[in-house]
């Protein structure tokens, strides 16, 4: 029993840790270019701010849905 | 927020966690198999139709009101997100006969996800707890009531409607292109055609996997995201109202547990405002580009 404990916690830490790490580089680039974009061309500000977050949405769900999963493992494997 | 009377003979948090991922399917527990058509979530169809009526009846409201003259608070509210959705269809779908009947379907996706999602924001214990009672005075065991309010945090909602999606791009593939121009797409797009015979079947069957992957990937992604999503917030209020559960009485650790429980919903709560809303409109979003797609030859 201590092993699967030990090996969901490592799991649940992966699953988390890589997502974040994904996710976090994903939305980094994107507010980046955002940034230039909006400098370079300021009119263009409100049409792409609502494109940002549709692109945040997206880049944010895989990283979401991996931290229920995790999140549900823990808690099934530690509070059980 | 979690109430402090299962102190008592209160579940475990892993039984309170398992009891609120369970639907009210008629059988009184789990679904067994993994795939059972025999099963109705009773709770996601009430919820689902519940908030589509109420959406409905909140525009009707709005429609029945609507003035060309100067409109009050609520009809310009209306009127910017009606705009806003027809903005978006405008752009995605160059027909203006294909827009008649999909921009009304963009507007009463987003409204209707929208309002299933925000089911979230109801406290999580709140309605299972009603409906504990109700199915207690019914004359039913009220440890087997289960009741899941967020219609979208189930996948059978979220798949049916991306299921329904692919259907109105299936329609909208062959009322442009004609079934036979269809057919021709499905084996030449996107690889291309061969004049050589032997190199055209081989190509035609490429292409046809592909075309099948493509439709069967974005159906999948397109409820898989909204179900995910949805799905985490839910397990993510209930971890946090385990936090309240742990009350003990008046000492410290059960005080400063409460606190957590209380800042922690709170911040969840407001970042879930965003996930919400983002979520409804990149399902009307992506609902929109996918038939925009069926438009476009290739």
């Amino acid at each position: 029993m201590e092993q699967v404990h030990g090996l969901v916690a490592l799991a649940c830490g992966l699953i988390i840790g890589l997502g974040a790490i994904g996710a976090c580089i994903g939305i980094a680039l994107m507010g980046g270019k955002y940034l230039e974009a909006s400098a370079r061309q300021p009119e263009l500000m409100n049409a792409l701010q609502v494109k940002m977050f549709l692109l945040a949405g997206l880049i944010d769900a895989a990283f979401i849905i991996g931290t229920g999963i995790a999140l549900w493992f823990a808690t099934s494997t530690f509070l059980a | 927020m979690a109430t402090g009377t299962e102190a008592a003979h209160g579940p475990t948090p892993g039984e309170y966690i398992a009891h609120h991922l369970t639907h009210f399917n008629g059988t009184g527990g789990k679904q067994a198999a993994l795939v059972d058509f025999s099963l109705v979530n009773y709770d996601t169809l009430f919820w689902a139709v519940a908030m589509g009526v109420l959406g409905c009846f909140v525009l009707w409201l709005a429609a029945r009101k609507a003035t060309s003259g100067v409109p009050g608070r609520f009809q310009a509210a209306v009127e910017l997100l009606v705009e806003m959705v027809g903005d978006q269809a405008k752009g995605l779908i160059h027909s203006p006969e294909s827009r008649k009947f999909v921009a009304p379907l963009a507007l009463t996706v987003f409204v209707w996800v929208f309002l299933m999602n925000a089911m979230d924001f109801i406290p999580v214990d709140l309605i299972p707890r009603l409906w504990e009672m109700i199915y207690g005075g019914m004359g039913h065991d009220p440890h087997h009531a289960y009741q899941r309010v967020v219609a979208t945090a189930d996948i059978n909602a979220t798949l049916g409607m991306s299921i329904t999606v692919l259907l109105i791009c299936l329609f909208y593939n062959v009322k442009i292109k004609g079934a036979g121009g269809w057919a021709h797409e499905l084996v030449s797009a996107p690889f291309g055609t061969s004049k050589n015979p032997i190199l055209a079947v081989v190509l035609g069957l490429v292409n046809f996997a592909m075309q099948i992957i493509e439709f069967a990937a974005k159906t999948i992604s397109h409820g898989m995201r909204l179900f995910g999503n949805m799905f985490a917030g839910e397990l993510i209020f209930m971890l946090i109202a385990l936090m309240g559960a742990a009350w003990t009485g008046y000492n410290a650790p059960s005080i400063l547990l409460f606190l957590g429980h209380f800042v922690a919903g709170m911040a969840w709560t407001l970042f879930h405002i965003l996930v919400v809303v983002l979520q409804a409109f990149i399902f009307m979003m992506l609902t929109l580009v996918y038939v925009g797609q069926a438009h476009e030859s290739h």
